[in-house]
């Protein structure tokens, strides 16, 4: 039983990490007061990207890629959305769309083919038609490893682990400490009246739509070089939907949402290894429902007026911004 | 004190929106150490005036010298460096952040990291030295609106403001407030700041300002010192012509009330009680003032007379007929007219004035038979209406969105007083609110010449002048309850303002 529970919560924690990354990222956007729902298509591309990368030049070099590659459409994104001020929530999906189709062009035999050889020319052809790649290594940490329960759940994984919790600990400071980060807010709050005292408000939203950009890729990453890495078309499932979910379970808080990754990630880890054992067939199914079912109950606490005073939305959320 | 004699110096500003010239060749000058009040009506061009100085609007011609040096303002950034500060009637402040928070966004000299403890410092030496009581860690949200005013304040001194602008500060707080309000704003002055108070009530004038600037239809007419002045002459000079006085010779029958409430209880917006057990019997021509911060249940209270608010408990009589929670057309056709606080929310923005004004009485046979709106009769008395309650619209048939809120608070008050027959009742709420002196003068003459007809009315407001000056009696409203009623000759602001925090009359008289 014990045994179940260690890999339950390793597993949470492994599977918890792409919502961790993704929804720290989708945070910061929506702090700045833009919507990103196009996280999902930004994180397919990620995982498509670290795999075409990988196999061509390896981690480090994939991990470049997706984070650079994310930034640039985050701040595609804020072009349409923050200059343009086109509608959110069209422009979100357009890129959802784009995201999940690209991923799959840039992934299939041929195209990949072509770019790996174009970055790396000695690569071998069974590295070319692989639909795997070199997972990332655990990098267990030396002493806190060994504390029962703890050790395992966080400190037995690879460095993207390591890294998004660190990230969750900086941004909170960074949001909520720095004076960048109130200004990130207030643009978030009330664009006009941070303008009016001189904060940049469309820098801002460009530089939280890149950090948007690039963690959510990350995520799509860590999906594929840190969690499974073999590529299927389109397998994100859903999973960037979900970690916009998880950013309003969060309350548009880094710190909150490592809870609520590890308990999305719980749940996906516990329906899998249930499903492996085979207990009553539907309940795995229930239990996917869940993260969908907490997030409902949740937003029906914030649409209380008093809850939404204390901890609500970003006022601004979704509306562009222009001078008079 | 050495320095240029003026803080500030305009010439000549200039300032033309689309089909009205806002500011004409006005001139304005600030000195170190001394309140300026900018008396005007609305439109007369005063906050456009210090909107220009402030850096939201670019003149067209003219020239500004701030500290004896010509500047060119090109937004409020380039405001604030000079050390121009402005409080705007809509706080600009965000609710969910803290006090310190609003207080040091961007301010560049803060480094990265913020310093929460070195600002916390800085900032309750300076609420102490004003003798507030506000922390820098509580949520804007859980601040009264007087509380509110002082972190705009704190954001001017903060930022070591020499000039600062005030856009009508008192509209939104208690006597009590607005008198702690000018201590802040005397003690400013005395540290060497200049301090402007946009405003359209005299007696702030007089217990607060040194000099005063009056502005009329975007000119400036004249700047006195206040002690070389008077009540009389600004009023002359701010609307052209003396003040009528509002004379009054009716008398009431109380054997009978026309409208009779007793144990009403209603709820707010937000579920909670917003109306406690409320009683009161209003008399044939009677006009019964209600005064009360806005937001203690006035507003609930007249929608529940209505009938657009569901009444909980207790009962409303109109002439001993129960219309406790009617249908609000059949409480319009008992006889009762409802003048509400947002005449926009009760308005139809996008349709013509002709249809606004027939809004409630389009079904009335005047206008209409059983089938068909006969038009020809709705725009004539339209058209009537428009003159008789001066409204200021190119046709009739223009969209009410297009007008002015002075012109809207006009039309709604048309329709409630001109085109119902048999009026019985008038719930007024906040009629005057924002209203300037000759609109707000025709407005107390239109409810009293109801009033001497017989019709009873019901008025909210904040302007205790005002519930003074109008009212036979005066019930004062707190948290949805009915702290006490005075009769004319009673009257005293003190009290009034003392009952209107809460504390009971006994308490107030012992």
């Amino acid at each position: 039983m014990i045994e179940l529970v260690e890999s339950v919560l390793v597993g949470a924690v492994a599977s918890g990490t792409v919502f961790l990354l993704a929804s720290l990222g989708e945070t910061v956007a929506e702090r700045a007061g833009v919507l990103n729902l196009g996280m999902e298509g930004m994180m397919i591309m990620g995982a498509s990207l670290s795999y075409i990368f990988t196999n061509a030049l390896g981690h480090g070099w994939a991990i470049t890629a997706v984070l650079l590659v994310g930034a640039i459409l985050g701040l595609l994104h804020a072009l349409f959305t923050v200059s343009l001020r086109l509608n959110q929530v069209v422009v979100g999906l357009a890129f959802t769309v784009l995201g999940l189709g690209l991923s799959g062009l840039l992934a299939s035999n041929e195209i990949r083919g072509r770019i790996i050889l174009a970055l790396n020319p000695e690569a071998s052809p069974a590295v070319i038609a692989s639909q795997e790649a070199a997972k990332l290594p655990p990098i267990p940490i030396p002493g806190l490893v060994n504390i029962p329960i703890i050790g395992p759940m966080i400190f037995s994984h690879n460095i993207l682990v390591y890294i998004s919790l660190i990230l969750a600990g900086g941004l909170w400071f960074i949001l909520f400490k720095t004076s960048f980060g109130l200004s990130l807010r207030s643009v978030g709050e009330n664009p006009s009246m941070a303008d009016a005292l001189g904060v940049n408000v469309f820098l801002i939203r460009y530089i939280a739509m890149a950090i948007c950009g690039a963690l959510g890729s990350l995520a799509g990453a860590y999906l594929f070089i840190g969690y499974q890495p073999f590529w299927v078309e389109g397998m994100t499932q859903g999973r960037g939907f979900i970690s916009l979910a998880l950013v309003i379970l969060a309350t548009w808080n880094p710190l909150r949402a490592i809870l609520g990754a590890y308990l999305f990630g719980g749940v996906e880890a516990l329906q899998f290894r249930l499903q492996l054992v085979g207990v009553a067939a539907q309940l795995p199914y229930f239990l996917l429902m869940l993260p969908y079912i907490v997030t409902i109950v949740t937003l029906t606490l914030l649409s209380a007026e008093s809850v939404r005073k204390r901890i609500g939305v970003p006022a601004a959320l979704g509306v562009p911004y222009s001078r008079e | 004190m050495s320095g240029p004699e003026y803080l500030v110096e305009m010439r000549g500003i200039v300032k033309k929106f689309p089909n009205v010239v806002a500011n004409d060749n006005v001139s304005f000058t600030l000195r170190p150490g001394e309140v300026h009040a900018l008396l005007g009506e609305n439109g007369a061009g005063k906050s456009t005036l210090m909107n220009i100085l402030y850096g939201i609007y670019r003149p067209d011609a003219g020239e500004i010298w701030v500290y004896g040096k010509k500047v060119d303002i090109r937004g409020p950034r380039d405001a604030l460096a000079l050390g121009i500060g402005m409080v705007h009637q809509q706080f600009k402040l965000i609710p969910v952040h803290t006090v310190a928070e609003n207080v040091i966004l961007g301010l560049r000299e803060q480094g990265f990291v913020i310093n929460e403890r070195k600002i916390n410092n800085e900032l309750t030496q300076l609420i102490q030295r004003y003798g507030w009581t506000i922390s820098p860690n509580s949520r804007v949200w859980q601040l009264s609106a007087g509380e509110k005013q002082q972190v705009e304040l704190l954001k001017a001194l903060y930022r070591k403001v020499r000039i600062l602008i005030l856009d009508e500060p008192t509209s939104v707080l208690t006597p009590q407030e607005t008198v702690a309000l000018f201590q802040t704003l005397r003690k400013m002055a005395s540290q060497g700041l200049g301090v402007v108070l946009i405003t359209h009530k005299l007696e702030e004038v007089f217990s607060v300002a040194d000099r005063v600037t009056v502005m009329r239809a975007g000119r400036n007419v004249a700047t006195k010192n206040v002690k070389e002045t008077n009540i009389e002459e600004l009023v002359e000079l701010m609307i052209g012509r003396p003040l009528l006085k509002i004379s009054s010779t009716r008398s009431l029958d109380t054997s009978k009330p026309v409208l009779e409430a007793s144990g009403l209880v209603v709820l707010g917006d937000k579920g909670l009680e917003a109306v406690r057990n409320v009683s009161f019997k209003l008399y044939r021509g009677e006009i019964l003032g209600i005064a009360g911060v806005s937001g203690n249940g006035q507003t609930e209270l007249l929608e529940a007379i209505a009938g657009l608010r569901k009444i909980m408990r207790g009962k409303v009589l109109l002439d001993g007929v129960d219309i406790t929670n009617r249908h609000p057309q059949k409480i319009i056709d008992a006889g009762v007219s409802y003048i509400p606080a947002e005449v926009l929310r009760y308005s139809a923005p996008e349709m013509t004035v002709a249809e606004n004004l027939v809004l409630k009485a389009y079904r009335n046979h005047l206008f209409a038979n059983s089938l068909m709106i006969r038009w020809r009769d709705v725009n004539r008395k339209a058209e009537e209406l428009v003159k008789a309650f001066r409204i200021v619209t190119p046709t009739i048939t223009n969209k009410v969105a297009n007008l002015s809120g002075g012109n809207i608070q006009r039309l709604v008050l048309a329709r409630e007083l001109g085109t119902l027959p048999n009026t019985k009742v008038i719930l007024a709420a906040y009629p005057t609110r924002g209203l300037d002196i000759a609109s707000t003068e025709q407005i107390h003459q239109e409810l009293v010449k109801r009033a001497e007809q017989g019709v009873a009315v019901l008025l909210v407001s904040e302007e205790l002048e005002e519930l003074m000056a109008l009212s036979d009696r005066i019930m004062v409203m707190y948290r949805g309850e009915i702290v006490g009623v005075l009769r004319r000759g009673e009257y005293d602001v003190e009290e009034i303002g003392l009952m209107m925090t809460g504390v009971k009359r006994a308490e107030v008289s012992a």
